[in-house]
């Protein structure tokens, strides 16, 4: 099938710009003469990203309170993290609020789209109002579903008592507070995922249809068997940025519950800010960042992963 | 009278007459000799400037409009930032241990930061300057600021690094229309607001006896408001000896419990003063215990169903003790900064009799002096009804602080804060008190020793 043609074969002329060789015709070495254009790049992602991440690193190791000395301690900090019990609960309320974080939004997006891919009428109008949640500034709607949360005079357990439903005590329990959150988390993001995977269908072919119509398939089998493989490549890039937003969710959690009632909705991220800017303790917060990178990276790579195998052409 | 009027003669009225006319007229020019002499002057720093930065709250607002006249009486310029409570606490932390603070005068929270201010030397003693009459307005009149915020203010070992300017206490709001039409009298001790709220509380029409902080960390006031009724602080400043899991810290934590589990609207373990504050505002709780600095919006039409019927009543009694909960704010001078004359100028005149008075004219919470309760025009209020005055000025006759005075206070209300929501979730108060204990020993012994 493929063929390849010696380069011997094309005229020196045509085959490399003149100035790729010396007088003396020997090829020039990119490599030494241009690696300066390299170098702002270099620096800026030394700057912002390296050092910050080795000086995490750093600190870490060191017991340092703001205000106070610093020691080097090695893996005390992270030796105290693995015994510390609300750092474990707070992993845990981290992967909850994820996966139903990641999971809920994922459906009703997919859902949404494969919707609003149909012809309908205001179809146009309706997409807007759907993706306007996301617009939304985090700190304000949270502020806005705090308010309606209210199990007293929030306006949700009015509508609940309209359909004769008892009232809920949404984020003032703590075994509901964390789906509530998600709650919050879904109807802001929810969209995104539609926009992702509505781009997806845009582009698919017609042509398996066309078959599948032939051959008599319902729409239950052009959707299992054409649609989702076809679209899983888009809903896996939705997944990835979905799982990342969910993993480092921290302004409508700290917002509508600050991690509580008690430490029932604390994530890594409110135990981290805790650590880190209500009690100074520099090197412990360092400690769980490096462990939340850890943590962060090795998802990221499993998803990664995951798409690649997802190809159409894999 | 009549007869030593009757002794004088005409030479005798004229000439003392005379005398003073001659004192009337000669009096501005004696004061003014004598401030003179007092060797201050207010235009010592014309031509400075000086950076101050302010938590944002209404007396942030106030200082800051009428900053001109600071500027007109010393010609000193101002530039001030005010900033939300949390972040403010933050820059001050940040900024005071770089050793290089960008503000020359900064407003501290006295209920958290009066010992980290001390140990980490944030702030300068101001004994010296205060004590200085060339530096210190001879009306400045130091005594005037009340016991409890000046208390707050003074360290251990007397030094005064910061002066109050503010002081918040910690009282019972109740609505008169409930207790009317149960009739009910406000309780006279805290065990009585138990029974006062058993009455009151009325679920089926959406109203509650009772209601306060259950949040973790911003409920502990709440705790230590019913302890200081055993007559303990949480910590005894004195000996520094934790008293939270003893016989009286338990029966605050039941006391605590009984009230937000059986008398208070459903959620109210989530519930901050905000919270709290909605509730009591639409009707639907008869008494709250909070700050007194919360009041403006109670009596807000805009805002409020209950304008006219809230009553300030002072911390009820408890089996041992009467005392209110303070918490206070002050103003310090940075010890880094290279304009230390400038920045105690700004303080007195921020915490001057006339600054402060403003402070009560606006409902912008209780001042630090005393001055303005006794002054009638502060007390004169379209919005308040007398009994919100008396609450402030009986408060302050018993404060104490509602926190205490150590450098991991964030950690104390932290740890303190979830055990006692725990105990909302119905965890054993005594256990949950000793296992708060445990972990906050070693947290305080450290902080001592750092």
């Amino acid at each position: 099938m493929s063929q390849t043609t010696a380069p011997a074969a094309v005229p020196r002329d045509l085959a490399a710009p003149r100035a790729a060789t010396t007088p003396s015709g020997k090829p020039h070495d990119f490599s030494r003469k241009y690696w300066v254009f390299a170098v702002p790049a270099a620096v800026v992602i030394g700057a912002v990203i390296v050092f910050p991440w080795l000086f995490t690193v750093f600190m870490s190791v060191q017991d340092w309170k703001v205000g106070g000395g610093i020691d080097y301690v090695g893996m005390e900090n992270f030796r105290q993290l693995m015994a510390d019990t609300r750092f474990q609960e707070a992993m845990w309320h981290t992967l909850y609020f994820t996966v139903l974080g990641v999971a809920l939004p994922v459906v009703l997006g997919t859902a949404a789209a494969l919707v609003f891919h149909r012809e309908f009428p205001f179809r146009g109008f309706l997409r807007t109002v759907f993706v306007m949640p996301m617009m939304a500034t985090p700190v304000a709607v949270s502020l806005v579903w705090k308010m309606m949360f209210h199990p007293q005079l929030g306006v949700l357990n009015y509508l609940l008592s309209l359909v004769g439903i008892g009232p809920s005590e949404w984020v003032f329990n703590p075994n509901t507070v964390i789906p509530t959150l998600v709650l919050v988390e879904v109807w802001h993001w929810t969209p995104l995922v539609m926009l992702i995977v509505l781009g997806g269908l845009a582009g698919l072919p017609k042509e398996p249809y066309e078959s599948a119509v032939i051959d008599g398939a319902n729409g239950w089998h052009m959707f299992r068997y054409i649609t989702l493989p076809l679209l899983w490549p888009f809903i896996m890039i939705a997944l990835i940025i979905r799982t990342i937003d969910a993993l480092k969710a921290f302004d409508i959690i700290f917002v509508i519950s600050e991690g509580g009632p008690g430490t029932a909705s604390e994530t890594m991220n409110i135990f981290l800010y805790l650590q880190a800017f209500q009690f100074y303790k520099i090197g412990y917060a360092s400690a769980v960042v490096v462990i939340f990178f850890g943590i962060v990276v090795a998802l990221s790579l499993l998803l990664l992963y995951t798409r690649q195998k997802s190809k159409w052409n894999a | 009278m009549a007869k030593l009027i009757g002794d004088l003669s005409r030479r005798d009225l004229l000439k003392s007459t005379a005398l003073v006319a001659a004192g009337a007229v000669a009096a501005p020019a004696i004061v003014s000799r004598a401030n003179a002499q007092s060797k201050f002057d207010w235009k010592r720093y014309k031509g400075e400037k000086i950076d101050v930065m302010l938590v944002k709250t209404p007396r942030g607002d106030l200082l800051q409009q009428h900053e001109k006249e600071f500027t007109e009486l010393t010609g000193i310029e101002v530039s001030s930032e005010q900033i939300p409570e949390q972040q403010q606490r933050q820059k001050a932390m940040i900024e005071f241990t770089s050793g290089r603070p960008t503000f020359d005068v900064c407003m501290l929270a006295l209920h958290v930061q009066k010992r980290l201010s001390y140990k980490g030397k944030w702030t300068d003693d101001l004994r010296p300057l205060i004590n200085n009459p060339e530096m210190t307005n001879p009306d400045f009149d130091v005594a005037d600021f009340g016991e409890a915020g000046m208390n707050f203010a003074t360290q251990a070992d007397g030094v005064i690094n910061t002066l109050p300017h503010f002081v918040d206490f910690w009282m019972l709001y109740y609505n008169k229309e409930l207790f009317a039409a149960k009739g009910v009298e406000y309780p006279k001790s805290m065990d009585e607001i138990i029974t006062a709220a058993s009455k009151l509380n009325d679920p089926s029409k959406g109203v509650y006896g009772f209601v306060s902080r259950g949040l973790k960390n911003a409920n502990i006031p709440v705790w230590t408001s019913w302890l200081l009724g055993q007559g303990l602080e949480t910590i005894d400043p004195k000996t520094g000896k934790l008293n939270t899991d003893g016989p009286e810290a338990v029966w605050a934590g039941e006391f605590y419990r009984k009230l937000n589990k059986e008398f208070a609207p459903p959620g109210t373990i989530g519930f901050n003063w905000n919270e709290c504050q909605t509730s009591f505002m639409q009707g639907r709780a008869a008494m709250w215990l909070d700050g007194i600095g919360f009041a403006t919006p109670l009596e807000d039409p805009t805002k409020s169903k209950v304008v006219g019927k809230v009553g300030y009543g002072i911390t009820p009694p408890g089996p041992k003790a009467h005392h209110s909960a303070i918490f206070a704010d002050g103003l310090g001078i940075a010890q880094m900064s290279k304009k230390k004359g400038p920045a105690w100028y700004y303080i007195q005149w921020a915490t001057n009799k006339e600054n402060q008075l403003r402070m009560l004219k606006a409902g912008a919470g209780a001042p630090a002096r005393q001055s303005p309760f006794k002054n009638p025009e502060g007390t004169q209020s379209k919005t308040f009804a007398k009994d919100y005055f008396d609450c402030m000025a009986g408060s302050g006759k018993i404060g104490r602080p509602g926190l205490p005075q150590i450098i991991p206070v964030t950690e104390f209300r932290d740890i303190f804060g979830v055990a006692l929501t725990n105990t909302l979730s119905g965890a054993d108060v005594a256990a949950e008190l000793k296992k708060a204990t445990e972990t906050f020993k070693p947290v305080l012994e450290k902080s001592e020793q750092g």
